[in-house]
This record gives C-alpha cells, structure tokens and sequence, in this order.
C-alpha cells in the first residue's frame, strides 16, 4: 500500500496537549519536517520555552532543554558556544520572547549568535489563560485588558522582526503567517532557510510565525484564522525584513 | 618574625606597586607573604592603600591596622595611620607632600623630601621607591637583593627598562 | 596571584573552558582574566547582558556536559538566582563563584559574609541545595575550584564558590596541584543524539506532584551521601578548649590571629572553620559541644552562619556571636574582646 502522508520523523509518538485549532501543531510539523529534509535532527538540540509549548521537549525526537521563561536565547548561546558544530534552536511564544525574554532575544540577535529563532506570535498569554502579551493589538480585549487594550496606559505592540532587523548581528528576519495553505507553505520555506544558515554559520535568523489562539481569543478555530487575517496581518505585515544574502523586500 | 607594613597614598603615587616589590621581596626570601590592596571606585586619585604581611609564620589577618612599617604619601593618609604604628615601629613620610611633624612617642618617623628628591635626580615618579629605600634602610625587614628581586617581579615584563631606575631609587633612599 | 586571578587560572586548569559573567566590583579579575586567557585555548568568554543572562548560558553549556563557570558578587548573584534553581532542578553541575560584598541592595563594594544564608539554604526557589565552599586562602580558593568542579560533576548540582572581597583582591603565593581535571561520563548530556541513543531531556518541570515529589526525594537522598562523605571542616586547638570560635573564610584568619592571642595569655581557646558550608560540618561542631563550655561565632555579617551553629550545638552548650557588617572587617583585638568576655563568664 503506498503511502500518501506520514508523521515526520522528528516528531515523537506524543499526543500534543494543544487545544483544538492551535496551530502549534502546524508549527511543530513544519519544524520536525525541516530537521528531517536537512537531516540534522540527530544533531539538534532544542530549547523549549516557558508557555504553551512548554512541553516540546516530549514532542521533538532531537535532545531538548527545557529553559527559565524567556532565556531561551540564552540557553541557546551556552549550548551553541559548547557545541558550535550543533544545530541549535529556540521555540518560543510572544510573552516568552518579547516580554521577559527582550534582553536575552536582542542581545542573542545583535551579537550574531548562530542559532535558529521559531517565534510564535497569537497576541496573548495561552497557558496562563488569555492575558495580554507584549504583541497583543490595540483594543484587543484579554484578561488584563478587559476594557481593550489601551495604549495610553499598555503601550503599543511590539513588531519584532521590524525591531530585530535594525541589529547587525541578524541574518534573517522574516514573519510568515500559518492561516492559510500558501502561507504554510511560505512558512516552511522560512523555517528551512533560518536552519540553512545556521548551518553555513551565517548568524542569527529568526521566523516570526503569526499563529491563532482560539480558545483564549474566544472564538472558533475558523473564526480565529479570520481574525489572524483582518486583525493581525495588518499590524504584523508579512515578509523578509532582514536578509544579509540581500533579499529583504 | 613578622612585619606589618602599611602603605598608603592617592592612587597614581604606586602605593601598590611598592606593596608588590615588598610582598614579592618577602617571597623571594622565603616568607610567607600577603598583599592585600583596599579597592574603591576610584581608580585614579583617590587614597590608596595597602597591607602587606610578611611573616615565618602562616599568615592570619592580612588586613594591617597596626602597623609596625608605615610608608605615608599624601595628608589625609599621615592623619589618618600616623598614630597607628606600634610603638617600636617606623614611619617612612613624604616631607614634600606632608609638612606636618606629629612626634608618636616610642615611633621612629623619618621624613624625606622624597617627591623632590626624585625629580632633582632624574627619577621622576619614583618617590614611591625612594622612601621605600629608607625604610628598607633603616629598618632592614628585608635585604637589598632580596628587594632587588621584588622590584625584578614586580616590574612588567614590558616596561624592563625601568628596572635600573627603580634600584636607583632604592640605592638613593637607603643613602639618606 | 591575586585570589580572584588565582580561582580564574585553577578553573582553566580544572577544564573549564567555558565562562559566562557580567561585570561587578570586587570580582571583574575573574571575568578579565578568562576574557584574557579563553581565546587562546580555544575556550569561550562571553560577557552576557545580564546576570540573568550569564547564568542561563551557564544552564546551556552545562546541559551539553561542558565544564562551565560563573562568577559575580552578591547583587549579581540574587539576579542569578532564577538560573541556579532551574540548574539544580534539571541536576546539572557548573560552578558559580560569589565573591561577596556588602548589602542589602546595592550595599557596598567591601568585603562581606551577609550571603550565607543565600548561598547555604536559599539560592533559588525550591527544595534544593548547593555544594558550597568557603577558601580562607588563595591556595585554598585554587584547590577548592577543582574540589568543586568534580564534586559538581559527581553529584550533578551547582557548586558555589563563596569568597569575599578581601580573597578576590588579595596577593599570596599560590601552588597550582599537578592534578588534572577528573571529567566523567555524562550520557545525561543534550549533545544530539547523533542516532546512537534515545533523545536525552534537561528538563525541571514535573506537573504530576507525584512524579516531581519522587525527583526531589531522589534528590534529596543524594544529598544525604554527600553530607555523608564530603564535608570539609579544620579544627585547631580544640581538644583541651574551654572556649570554640567557629568562623569562615577571611573571617577565619582574623580568628586565628586572636586564637593565637588567647592562648599566648593562657585562654585554652579552639578554632573550627567550616571549608564546605553545605554540607555543614555539624558533627564536629556537635562533638566539641559535648567538650567545650562555650562556643563563638564570628562573621562578616550580623550572624547567620551562627544558627546552623546553634542547631548542632543544640543547646548543650551557649552560642555566642560577634560580627561587623557592611564592609566593615572585625579586627583580631575586638575578637579576642570577645574572647575575653566569655572566658570571664566561662571562669
């Protein structure tokens, strides 16, 4: 019998603890598949963050190191320094990444640190509930912002990639979106790239992946994917922002 | 036999290169030696000072608060330690940068024109080692060679050629 | 070598080539001497943005079984604080060094011993602990890195270097051992698995309370063998004291200048200076509670190493305390004061 789909290899025989309509899954498959295509997973490490994904070191096949919340990049540079033939990558969520974790994301960037950034962006807090997240829009209503999100007292959203690219030390910053076909397809084209430059050594590369959370924005799977579409792409525009082998848009 | 020697300054005067020639002087006899600087956040100008122990004997404190060696260059310093010698003790003060004579009863206090002196002869920035002669000199608590050799230790390998001027400087201050 | 120096060059010599830090007065030697030496032995010196940062970098370099270090002072360390309690929680082994200074909050830049309750019983969140030793000379500083980097490495949970600023900024000669670095197994490392074994998990999250509370047993039962095994402790003069001090570190020195004091006027006075602050060499201070007919504690801080005193004397004997805080060091005269005082009360 031939067969027409398979799990990737480097994905593990763990159930995901994902709600239902999450894209982590999406996110996880199109990581998995890429170590898989470039045949590292036998030499990856992985660090997981604190947040949904949580426990994606039972997910992934390739060693994993769970890290304090937000010092994922961190985590990464020792494991990387210690390991400089290693494929090394950070899977991280928007509180992990752009709250806590600001210092350790910009500094990992700007000193070039040769690791690969898989950046979940869904504007909220998952595992705690629904709380506003440093990417959260204005107006969007959350558990700490009930009224909306107001930015004369919460401030503005941060646009990662846009920031990012601005330090010498990124080699690829790039946002992708997981709300379509086209876009996933675009999104493992990126998550592919930011792995082939770790691997030709040329710095660091993070893909901004704009993903739903449907149980905490309080809406259906489907209807979470519209939303992403009106509401996300157009604060969050896609496309390459940095790109040293010069493609930036 | 144990010394404990104080010296102290404003940072720049080499307050603890002189504390190094002596420690490292104290090594080469085959003591048991401790430098311990006092650190701020001032890295030039403010008062400097330095504790060195030179001992037979394992070293307990190396912190010196009563000295019975003293080598003083600059006022704050003098008011501050001049009366913390033990009796018995010798006093080294700079008399260019100090004009105070406070007499400590049972302290022998040697002051010596030593910046002055210095700069007449050519050994600028050198005071340090100048009194550090005279101290050498009157109290003998180490031997000029063994100094000699603190002074070969303690000079960077970069600047050599400053190791004849600072045997200078020690010859000049055991002289006065 | 100054001590700060001396600790850098012996972890070099231990097989450390990793060093993670982040500038703070009075232990920047270590990070410029590693800044110095680590490019020409193809090892690694990063000075990180953070203290939060380095110790986390320490966390990903240990994970891969590398010999890794920290160093820092006390305000440095609370920031590290985060990072030491994951480490221990995923048992991993690193050496973190706090050359300690006075606090609380910025506090001052001189010497201090006000972080061993920190260091022995609250380094981070959770039931864990650290090996913790105390040098009171540089050699000891140089010998004790390579005790805890094979210690950490044994019992795989962080060892912590506790000095002061008197130890990091001071001068003595020191003898670098001709012993080599003990590296062992580590098939818990997150290497990549490179297909030859399952995929290995440095991990410290346990949600079942039944899975975590058999992790922190198990933990906690090696902990017993090493209080078992590797507790370090010197006594001096005790076997005739009528009167026990017990002091750490630079503390210990100032200790024994009295010690030597009390004993020149005829005091029959003893020393027991702990080495590893955890384990706590609580059978020996026991032991010389049974003989003694009191005991003093003497610390750079306003008395904590004084109640794990208390607790092995466990009241057989009274516990006195004397300590200067804020940067200020006891002098040997105001400790042999001390002496005085209790000996009066002793007679």
């Amino acid at each position: 019998m031939a067969i027409v789909f398979q799990k990737p290899k480097a994905l593990t025989d763990a159930v995901f603890h994902y709600c239902p309509g999450c894209t982590h899954g999406i996110i996880h498959r199109l990581v998995a598949e890429v170590l898989d295509e470039l045949q590292i997973e036998d030499k990856a490490v992985g660090i997981a963050p604190v947040g949904c994904a949580v426990m994606a070191y039972d997910y992934f096949t390739c060693d994993m190191i769970e890290a304090p919340h937000g010092r994922a990049p961190a985590v990464a540079t020792g494991v990387k320094r210690a390991l400089p033939d290693g494929v090394v990558f950070t899977y991280q969520g928007d509180g992990d990444l752009a709250a806590i974790g600001t210092a350790e994301t910009v500094h990992a960037a700007t000193r070039g640190e040769n690791i690969t950034v898989i950046f979940v962006n869904n504007a909220i807090y998952g595992m705690t509930g629904g709380q506003m997240a440093p990417t959260s829009l204005p107006g969007q209503i959350t558990q700490t912002t009930p009224y909306g999100r107001d930015t004369s007292t919460a401030g503005y959203p941060v646009r990662v990639c846009e920031m990012l690219s601005t330090l010498s030390g990124t080699a690829l910053a790039q946002r992708v979106a997981v709300d379509s076909v086209p876009h996933v397809k675009e999104a493992k084209k990126a998550i592919k790239k930011a792995f082939q430059n770790q691997i030709d050594k040329k710095g660091f590369s993070i893909v901004e992946i704009l993903s739903s959370c449907p149980t905490n924005w309080g809406l259906s799977p489907v209807e979470a994917l519209d939303w992403l579409r009106e509401n996300m792409l157009p604060y969050y525009p896609l496309g390459v922002y940095k790109d040293i082998d010069g493609e930036a848009k | 036999m144990t010394h404990n020697i104080l010296l102290a300054g404003f940072g720049g005067q080499g307050i603890l290169f002189c504390g190094k020639v002596s420690a490292y002087g104290g090594l080469m006899a085959g003591k048991q030696v401790s430098w311990l600087p006092s650190y701020g956040p001032e890295m030039r100008g403010g008062t400097a000072n330095c504790s060195v122990c030179i001992s037979d004997e394992p070293i307990g404190s190396p912190l010196v608060l009563a000295p019975d060696l003293l080598l003083v260059m600059n006022k704050p310093s003098y008011d501050k330690f001049i009366h913390t010698v033990t009796p018995g003790g010798t006093a080294v003060v700079d008399s260019t940068l100090i004009a105070d004579r406070d007499e400590v009863e049972g302290v022998h206090i040697h002051y010596v024109p030593a910046t002055a002196l210095a700069e007449e002869r050519g050994l600028k920035g050198l005071a340090n080692i100048v009194l550090l002669g005279k101290l050498l000199g009157e109290t003998q608590f180490l031997t000029l060679d063994e100094i000699k050799k603190g002074i070969e230790k303690s000079v960077p390998a970069s600047k050599q050629h400053l190791v004849e001027k600072n045997f200078e400087a020690i010859q000049l201050g055991m002289s006065l | 070598m100054k001590g700060n120096e001396a600790l850098a060059e012996a972890a070099i010599r231990a097989g450390c080539r990793h060093f993670f830090g982040y500038p703070i007065t009075p232990q920047t030697e270590v990070s410029a001497y590693m800044a110095k030496r680590m490019p020409k032995i193809g090892g690694t010196f990063l000075q990180a943005e953070s203290e939060v940062a380095a110790i986390n970098m320490v966390l990903g370099a240990a994970s891969t079984g590398k010999r890794v270090m920290t160093s820092s002072s006390s305000p440095g360390i609370s920031l590290k604080s985060e990072g030491i309690s994951y480490i221990a929680g995923s048992d991993l082994p690193c050496l973190i060094v706090n050359v300690m200074r006075g606090g609380p909050g910025l506090g001052g830049i001189q010497p201090s011993q006000a972080d061993y309750w920190q260091a022995t019983h609250a380094s981070g969140h959770g039931d864990f602990f650290n090996l913790v030793f105390a040098p009171s000379t540089i050699q000891e500083m140089v010998n004790l890195t390579f005790t805890a980097f094979d210690l950490a490495d044994k019992y795989r949970m962080p060892a912590m270097i506790l000095a002061d600023g008197m130890l990091g900024q001071m001068m003595e000669p020191v003898e670098f051992p001709e012993v080599q670095a003990h590296p062992i197994e580590k098939p818990w490392a997150t290497t990549g698995h490179g297909g030859k074994r399952p995929h290995n998990i440095v991990n410290s999250l346990y949600l079942k309370p039944e899975d975590l509370e058999d992790l922190v047993r198990q933990r906690f039962a090696r902990y017993e063998v090493v209080k078992e095994n590797e507790v370090l402790v010197e006594s001096q003069y005790t076997e005739d004291a009528d009167i026990v001090v017990v002091a750490y570190g630079a503390t210990a020195r100032i200790v024994n200048s009295a010690v030597k004091s009390a004993r020149a006027k005829g005091l029959k006075v003893g020393v027991i200076r702990p080495i590893t602050l955890w384990p706590f060499p609580e059978k020996v201070i026991a032991q010389a509670a049974d003989s003694c007919k009191a005991m003093l504690c003497v610390e750079m801080s306003m008395g904590q190493m004084v109640d794990d005193v208390r607790l092995a004397a466990n009241g057989k004997v009274p516990v006195h305390f004397f300590g200067r805080t804020g940067g200020v060091i006891p002098t040997p005269a105001e400790v042999l004061a001390e002496i005085e005082k209790i000996a009066g009360g002793v007679q």
